[in-house]
């Protein structure tokens, strides 16, 4: 069974002016949320981004924004607690910091 | 750097001699080494001792989780050349024990960055395995004089840290995403670097959920044991003291919360998680009231208090499995949170209400 999360949260954009269609984010996303088309990518399943920032990283031509982040509760209610941003430093919590 | 070994040879060999990674003589799982024109490798055996799954049992379970790591540098399979194919990874153990079990019969180098003893995705995320560390290690380790071509195979969960254009740009070397899991590094390897778009996907199976839920268990562990001595301390003052049964109840939503919730997930209703654990939480509260007798005169008002505090406890739990999940997104945690956040913390504090009430005049 496929997992599904929330729909129409997504903050990804594609510049399909900007992309020079080398295909890396084809290469790079874990969810399989971009194609190619007619030599340009382009964004074939929105709502399975889980905003983790890869392609916009790898993208040599700057055509993919994404706010990037941890999709972890802990993170945000620490985030909340400690008045930071929410990061992945749950696991060092009681025992390094 | 240990020089015990250079006296005897000549200004040229000499440096060759020197370790390029450091690592304790004790490791089982370091062979032997291997002379390469910058210096000696160590050569690591691709099959797991019993130490290792134990090791790997052991932080499963929290226990040393945040210091079970490898001195980063280069590492060596089989017998490699310079024209052998370079695999990056991160220092935490399990991780090297995962990637290097399979690869066996290979021969490769195994670039092993700092990421403070953290799995590659994650390390990503926090920056750790990037693109600065990556292009530190490959000049640290002087992997340009090592093998003669320009190539780098990473998995491809390290692409949230690394900018692949940025580190071909500063040292000549082009970067390969390898796939998701290091069972398909082989036929990676094999296909001429070609991934399938099944290796690229991230998947959650079953037993992907099941082997992270003993440290869901483990975290809430401590509160857990918290509420159970505030059940304790209660049971001197009020008249129908807490027991076995609140025991079992309390217990049964954390259980369903962070093991029950996870391992059902894709096939409960519904996308948020608290949504799915309070759903499962709602079922194991009604199952407990109807074994107790039901809704009945006497036993009402417990019943309400349970139904109100067990649910959102069990939601609470489930929502913050989304930060071991692989396909929660930032925003989408936020939205799930504005709306589940208050509305378990006013259901759990009134049913804990009603749950005191009841004790104190019962």
């Amino acid at each position: 069974m496929k997992h599904r999360y929330l729909k129409n949260v997504t903050t990804l954009r594609l510049s399909a002016e900007k992309c020079i269609g080398c295909g890396r984010c084809t290469e790079v996303c874990p969810h399989g949320v971009f194609g190619m088309n007619e030599k340009k990518a382009q964004i074939e399943d929105k709502n399975r981004c889980m905003e983790c920032g890869a392609c916009a990283k790898n993208c040599p031509a700057k055509a993919i924004a994404v706010d990037a982040g941890v999709g972890c509760a802990t993170a945000v209610i620490m985030g909340w607690l400690t008045g930071s941003k929410p990061s992945c430093d749950c696991s060092c919590g009681e025992e390094c910091c | 750097m240990s020089n015990e070994k250079s006296c005897c040879c000549s200004a040229s060999s000499c440096c060759s001699t020197e370790p390029i990674t450091l690592y304790n003589k004790n490791d089982e799982w370091v062979m032997g080494e291997i002379n390469t024109p910058k210096g000696r490798v160590p050569v690591v055996s691709t099959n797991l001792h019993f130490k290792d799954i134990l090791g790997a049992w052991k932080v499963r379970w929290g226990i040393g989780r945040m210091n079970y790591k490898i001195n980063p540098g280069l590492y060596a399979v089989g017998k490699p050349d310079h024209t052998s194919p370079v695999l990056v990874s991160a220092n935490y153990k399990l991780t090297f024990d995962v990637l290097r079990k399979e690869l066996s019969g290979l021969d490769c180098w195994i670039l092993i960055l700092d990421t403070k003893g953290i799995n590659v995705w994650c390390a990503a995320g926090k920056g750790t395995f990037g693109t600065d560390e990556l292009i530190g290690r490959i000049s640290k380790t002087r992997l340009s004089e090592i093998v003669s071509h320009r190539k780098l195979v990473l998995p491809q969960l390290g692409a949230p840290g690394v900018s692949a254009h940025e580190v071909t740009k500063q040292t000549g070397f082009s970067v390969v995403y390898g796939p998701v899991r290091a069972k398909d590094i082989k036929a990676f390897l094999d296909s001429g670097f070609k991934a399938t778009q099944e290796m690229r996907t991230v998947k959650f199976t079953m037993w992907d959920r099941l082997v992270l839920t003993p440290m869901e268990l483990v975290t809430t562990a401590k509160s857990l044991l918290m509420v159970f001595g505030v059940m304790f301390l209660l049971n001197l003052f009020v008249a129908r003291p807490f027991g076995l049964m609140d025991f079992i109840a309390y217990t049964g939503a954390v259980i369903t919360g962070t093991v029950i919730t996870p391992l059902l997930l894709p096939v409960i209703p519904g996308r948020a998680f608290a949504w799915k654990g309070w759903l499962l939480g709602v079922l194991w509260t009604l199952g407990l009231i109807w074994y107790s007798g039901g809704f009945v005169p006497g036993f009402l008002l417990l019943a309400i208090g349970y139904l109100l505090a067990l649910p959102s406890l069990s939601a609470y739990l489930a929502m913050n499995f989304t930060g071991s999940s692989t396909y929660t997104s930032f925003s989408g945690v936020i939205k799930e949170m504005k709306i589940a956040v208050p509305l378990i913390a006013i259901s759990f504090s009134t049913g804990l209400v009603l749950l005191l009430i009841n004790s104190i005049w019962a």
